[in-house]
């Protein structure tokens, strides 16, 4: 297959692109801004397909929203404080049962912080984010060509349990140029017909696309509805990439940027013949939990690696619970660390 | 053989009205309904309804409808539209929703001459969350938040955005009317139809302000409010044409 080389926002807008996303709203936020302006352009020469640049991050989300309410594969993107002004669309979405593609390509924080890349914002995208109490889906890619497959992935995914999924990026995922390849385009008239979609009463009843609920009642009901969706997703959805565990004693745990730099420590002292390996969560929600802890009866000890002050390390203590000591080592603020700095972690850890 | 002359619209789903007494919205919606009908919509139509007593106007219209946060039902709308042209996409919002936690929904949609047909229901108060003062408010009007009337310097002067977004260089045909009175109703809906039949035509952004009365809210009897609309709020908003820069479609120029 053909390989380019291509910036990681660009990646997205061209994987959603041929995921069959038609409809993007967005408004400029660093170090995201080349996924918009790379829409803009793709976009002109579909006629099918619909870019905004929105006057907020607000009314992006929500024109997402209501393309979403037509049946139209659509995204948005930004970066921290941006994504922060898109929850309330989401916990709408996530109320409304409506597919949605959100990528956020993170940056220091809290409020305006930096535009370095981060991954502060694990707590929100994996939490819900919003208010009401749901959950999203919560993909975080480590490589240009796991942009590409991971993109298109969510566009499924979405339409699969209609509801927003997180794409969970960082400055880094989004700014760095990697050689990709991309499958064929997807033609949005292939894709399943939704038979939920607001496209006029005609020979039908009228249909309603609502959150409301005043009946607390059926309130409860819809709410144990979510639930079991969200159970569904997390008995069929996790995924995670496995490095070099066999014969591990200690394993790091890491996602996206942090993974790859993690990667590279765990060569490091393989090299030095310390028997360390690294999970990797491809899925943070759900978060591939009992793999997690099956691992974890099998190796001495534990690292967790973030670049934020220790975010997913609640998920890993939560899944191993008291079976395996859990160390943690991050950076916030938009430090990369180093394979070294990491690797040096690992020995003092080993040694 | 007797003749039926007045029947439920079709749009009109055969539900009561959970409004109350003297409120402008059963009349408003009873208008839309019968415009959607006349113009032959029914099928293809798609409604937003806003945050606050009408968020349940989907018990009535009996038309697709598709709920937005409050304040973003153009936003919504929006996305609705621009996916699907072919529809007649129509916001339906208050003062409140429109004018103050929607402004810039309101304003950059009508400076992008979004294809839609807004209904702004003004009334001059929150009624769902018990008559606080709304952008609208009249200076010295009391309400649960200016218990001794608003004071313009304290709590900001009434605002007019129909006025501004009559300024928008998207904006097609605006016009403010009310619901106070048979001959100001009849006049509602011509306007009503027109935001319509602007946005069938594909013209561009098309919005009906309508003086609506709040009689539980501001404390008075429905005839009363109504009285006060006409006399009072309509001096602050004066009724009539903001804007028609409406074309009748040609070939060239559809």
């Amino acid at each position: 297959m053909n390989k380019q080389l291509m910036r990681g926002s660009h990646v997205i807008a061209e994987a959603a692109t041929r995921a069959g996303c038609r409809f993007y709203a967005g408004y400029p936020i660093t170090p995201q801004n080349e996924l918009p302006e790379y829409m803009s352009a793709r976009f002109a020469d579909l006629p099918d397909a619909t870019f905004i640049q929105a006057e907020s991050e607000l009314a992006a989300i929500n024109m997402v929203m209501g393309a979403s309410m037509t049946g139209v594969r659509a995204m948005t993107s930004s970066s921290s404080p941006g994504i922060s002004l898109k929850q309330e669309g989401i916990s709408y979405m996530a109320g409304m049962e409506l597919p949605a593609v959100v990528a956020n390509i993170m940056r220091g924080g809290p409020g305006l912080g930096n535009i370095a890349p981060t991954q502060q914002d694990y707590f929100q995208a994996t939490r819900g984010g919003g208010h009401g109490g749901y959950r999203t889906i919560v993909l975080a890619p480590c490589s240009g060509q796991e942009l590409v497959t991971l993109t298109m992935k969510a566009f499924d995914l979405a339409d699969t349990y209609r509801m927003p999924v997180i794409l969970l990026g960082d400055g880094l995922m989004g700014q760095m140029m990697e050689p990709v390849s991309f499958p064929d385009p997807i033609d949005p008239a292939d894709l399943p017909k939704k038979e939920w979609v607001l496209s006029g009463a005609r020979g039908r009843d009228s249909r309603l696309i609502a959150s409301l609920q005043l009946d607390p009642v059926k309130m409860e009901e819809r709410n144990w509805k979510l639930v079991r969706k969200y159970d569904t997703i997390s008995q069929h959805e996790t995924d995670f990439e496995s490095y070099l565990l066999d014969d591990a004693q200690l394993v790091i745990v890491a996602f996206g940027t942090a993974a790859r730099i993690a990667k590279g420590a765990v060569n490091r002292v393989r090299g030095e013949g310390l028997p360390a390996g690294l999970f990797r969560p491809i899925t943070l929600w759900p978060f591939p939990a009992n793999p997690l802890r099956s691992l974890a009866a099998s190796i001495k000890q534990i690292l967790v690696f973030e670049m934020n002050t220790g975010q997913m390390i609640e998920d890993v203590k939560m899944s191993v619970g008291d079976i395996s000591p859990v160390h943690f080592h991050g950076r916030p603020g938009g430090v990369i660390p180093t394979p070294v700095e990491v690797a040096e972690v690992i020995t003092g850890l080993m040694r | 053989m007797a003749q039926q002359v007045f029947k439920r619209p079709e749009s009109l789903k055969d539900n009561v009205f959970h409004y109350c007494p003297g409120c402008g919205h059963s009349i408003i919606h009873r208008l839309l309904a019968e415009v959607i009908d006349e113009l032959g919509i029914r099928e293809k139509t798609v409604g937003v309804p806003p945050a606050g007593c009408a968020v349940l106007a989907y018990n009535y219209l009996d038309v697709d409808m598709g709920e937005a946060p409050h304040g973003r039902a153009i936003a919504v709308a929006t996305g609705i539209k621009r996916c699907r042209p072919d529809l007649v996409v129509f916001t339906y919002q208050g003062d409140g929703d429109l004018a103050a936690i929607g402004t810039a929904e309101t304003v950059h949609a009508a400076n992008r001459g979004e294809c839609l047909t807004v209904i702004f229901v003004n009334n001059g108060v929150y009624g769902m969350t018990g008559g606080q003062m709304a952008p609208t408010t009249l200076p010295g009007q009391k309400t649960t938040t200016t218990p001794g009337g608003r004071m313009a310097l304290r709590d900001g002067h009434p605002l007019d955005l129909s006025r501004m977004l009559a300024l928008a260089a998207g904006s097609v045909y605006i016009e403010r009317t009310a619901v106070t009175s048979p001959k100001h109703i009849i006049k509602t809906k011509k306007a009503i139809r027109k935001a319509f039949k602007v946005q069938m035509d594909g013209q561009g952004f098309a919005l009906v302000e309508i003086l609506s009365a709040c009689p539980t809210n501001w404390k008075e009897t429905p005839i009363e409010a109504c009285k006060r609309v006409e006399q009072v709020v309509a001096t602050q908003y004066p009724l009539g044409i903001l804007k028609d820069a409406t074309h009748e479609p040609t070939a060239d120029n559809p």
